[in-house]
């Protein structure tokens, strides 16, 4: 028995009266790096989305159908989301740091949550900023604006700011596609590097080989549907669907 | 963009002069449809002769035409000499009241000296021994904004975050309008309302607390508190409208970024949208600084007009209303006096714009 962290049940979503999900039914494992590839429109950063409710913030959707967390339905009553969200943590595509120091960026979220302990918010700050291995180029400079930091180093400190609060999947939203490549690169590492230290790891890429290079696991989405799942290897070395097929062979997309 | 207009000024200064160039028996002619038509040569010596071999040979003595412009050239031509000369004209009209304002401010000044008008508090311009001390009254100008600012910017900033993050779309129209409405009522209206409703109100509170207060000179609710209610209620469309636009021009990712912390509204507002706002804020509130100050309509109806310390429950005196009730008697020193009054005034104003430029580089460098 496959060890779920996160399992979705025919989902289906609606922005209004486009059909933006269809009947997803996903198992995405424990510890590993799943990636969600597709082409653009396929509906993948929009089941990221689903899966710490960030699409209750737009208007005009409506979900039907289940996902659970450690086998508990978040869109069940009684959810607290902003503990889902502390759960599960996201990344996005655009690096986009808040317009204050790199300590206080870090910091937002631990204290959002109402730690105000000064020792433990610096030690949850050095340590997710090690994380995130962006520690060493900015812990001369923790007090100065992080809109200084370069592309890169602002994506990884936005991973250490979604660490800060202890999350135990992370979702990252195409989180490469505005980085150069050293850049990529340190971040691809990074992914990997989250995996070992138990997180669970979910990444939205339009870069087949970027998810071929940091996945263990892939999801391939078209239209709406999640058309074929599988470990990586498996599914880029002998996929079983013909769109699958043609869509690696990059007949489209 | 400085540059840009005195660049373009002296170019359209230097067409003009190609334009009249005279011809050769002095006379001065008017070639401008003729430029626009022909590239003529300024020089007589550049080979070109006035010959049937040149194709573009000249219907006018003493010009040299080498080649012929297209239509879209005149049309464009045309449209740079139009804009620059607008451009021009603001700029000139700048330049000239300043310069009207700093020749009639400052004689009073050099009469009875500097330390005098503003430092000194004694104000009886029309007495036997006339003293033209405006330290009262430029205090009470700063007290007065300072303390709408502090009242009007608040309930404005929430009602900006309440249009631009909390309101369903349609309620947030309707609100929207009434804003601008708001921003439109022509000001003395605002001071016939504040007569009406604020003075009365304002009185029955006067007679409340000083109540059998002997030193008290009662106001009748024409005081500063009462011109501050209403400068506060003036300021609030302007900041409400430019504090709203920055605040929506907040990323949406930077708002998700927190919500996908687990943040709430209240938090994600405070925390991270009003942060990431700040330029625009403070552009807004130097703006709301700038209508406070400048304001003099509805204020002269309800502060009731003796120059005194600025303290709320006393009838005071503004840089704007000394203007409007005195300019129309006053006659010599004290005309002049006023005319300082106003150079004050526009100092003032120069600075809040100063502010303001210095805000909105600081804000592109930090867009850049």
């Amino acid at each position: 028995m496959e060890d779920i962290k996160i399992r979705t049940e025919r989902l289906n979503l609606y922005y209004g009266k486009n059909h933006a999900l269809k009947n997803v039914t996903v198992r995405i494992r424990r510890q590993a790096v799943t990636a969600l590839i597709g082409p653009s429109g396929c509906g993948k950063s929009t089941f990221l989305k689903t899966l710490n409710r960030m699409n209750d913030l737009s208007g005009n959707v409506r979900i039907a159908g289940e996902v659970y967390l450690d086998g508990k339905n978040i869109y069940g009553p009684g959810v607290d989301v902003s503990k889902l969200r502390q759960k599960v943590g996201m990344v996005f595509q655009e690096p986009n740091p808040f317009p204050m120091s790199i300590y206080d960026n870090v910091a937002y979220g631990p204290r959002v949550h109402g730690m105000k302990d000064r020792t433990a918010l610096d030690r949850i700050v050095e340590d997710s900023l090690k994380g995130a291995a962006i520690w060493d180029e900015v812990k001369e400079r923790l007090n100065k604006s992080a809109l200084g930091l370069s592309g890169g180093q602002k994506q990884r400190l936005c991973i250490a700011r979604a660490m800060a609060v202890g999350p135990e999947v992370l979702l990252m939203d195409e989180p490469t596609s505005a980085l150069d490549p050293v850049s990529t690169a340190k971040v691809e590492e990074l992914m990997k590097e989250l995996r070992k230290k138990n997180y669970t790891v979910v990444v939205v890429t339009h870069n087949m080989q970027q998810a071929a290079r940091v996945s263990d696991d892939t999801v391939f989405f078209l239209m709406g549907e999640a058309v074929e799942a599988g470990s990586t290897y498996n599914l880029f070395s002998g996929p079983k669907d013909k769109r699958t097929a043609d869509y690696i062979q990059g007949r489209f997309g | 963009m400085k540059a840009y207009v005195v660049i373009n000024g002296y170019m359209f200064y230097k067409y003009l002069r190609i334009c009249t160039k005279r011809n050769g028996s002095g006379e001065k002619l008017w070639k401008g449809m003729l430029h626009m038509r022909y590239i003529i040569s300024e020089s007589y010596n550049n080979g070109y002769k006035n010959t049937k071999k040149n194709p573009y040979r000249s219907h006018y003595q003493g010009c040299h035409v080498i080649g012929r412009r297209s239509r879209a050239e005149i049309v464009e031509s045309v449209a740079e000499a139009v804009f620059t000369s607008c451009a021009f004209c603001s700029v000139l009209v700048v330049a000239s009241m300043t310069l009207y304002m700093v020749a009639n401010g400052l004689p009073a000044v050099f009469q009875v000296g500097l330390k005098e008008i503003l430092l000194s508090s004694i104000w009886e311009p029309v007495a036997k021994e006339p003293s033209f001390g405006i330290g009262y009254v430029v205090l009470t100008s700063v007290a007065g904004t300072a303390m709408a600012v502090i009242i009007g910017v608040p309930p404005a900033l929430l009602t900006a975050i309440f249009l631009a993050e909390v309101a369903p779309g349609k309620l947030a129209a309707v609100v929207r309008a009434a804003i601008e409405l708001l921003a439109g009522i022509p000001s003395v209206i605002y001071g016939m309302i504040g007569m009406l409703i604020l003075n009365p109100c304002i009185y029955r509170l006067e007679r409340f607390i000083f109540a059998g207060s002997s030193g008290h000179r009662f106001t009748g609710g024409a005081n500063l508190l009462s011109a501050v209610l209403v400068l506060a209620v003036m300021i609030m469309p302007t900041v409400i409208n430019i504090s709203e636009t920055a605040i929506r021009a907040v990323p949406g990712q930077l708002k998700a970024s927190s919500y996908a912390l687990g943040a709430s509204r209240v938090q994600t507002i405070f925390g991270v949208i009003l942060p990431a706002a700040k330029p625009g804020i403070a552009t807004a509130v130097v703006l709301g600084v700038g209508r406070a100050l400048g304001e003099a309509m509805a204020v002269s109806l309800v502060s009731g007009g003796v120059v005194n310390v600025p303290l709320p429950f006393h009838s005071v005196r503004l840089l704007t209303t000394a203007l409007v009730s005195e300019m129309g008697y006053a006659a010599g020193l004290h005309r002049q006096v006023l005319f300082t009054v106003g150079l004050v005034l526009f100092v003032f104003i120069v600075l809040v714009n100063l502010a303001l430029n210095r805000i909105l580089k600081e804000k592109e460098g930090q867009d850049g």
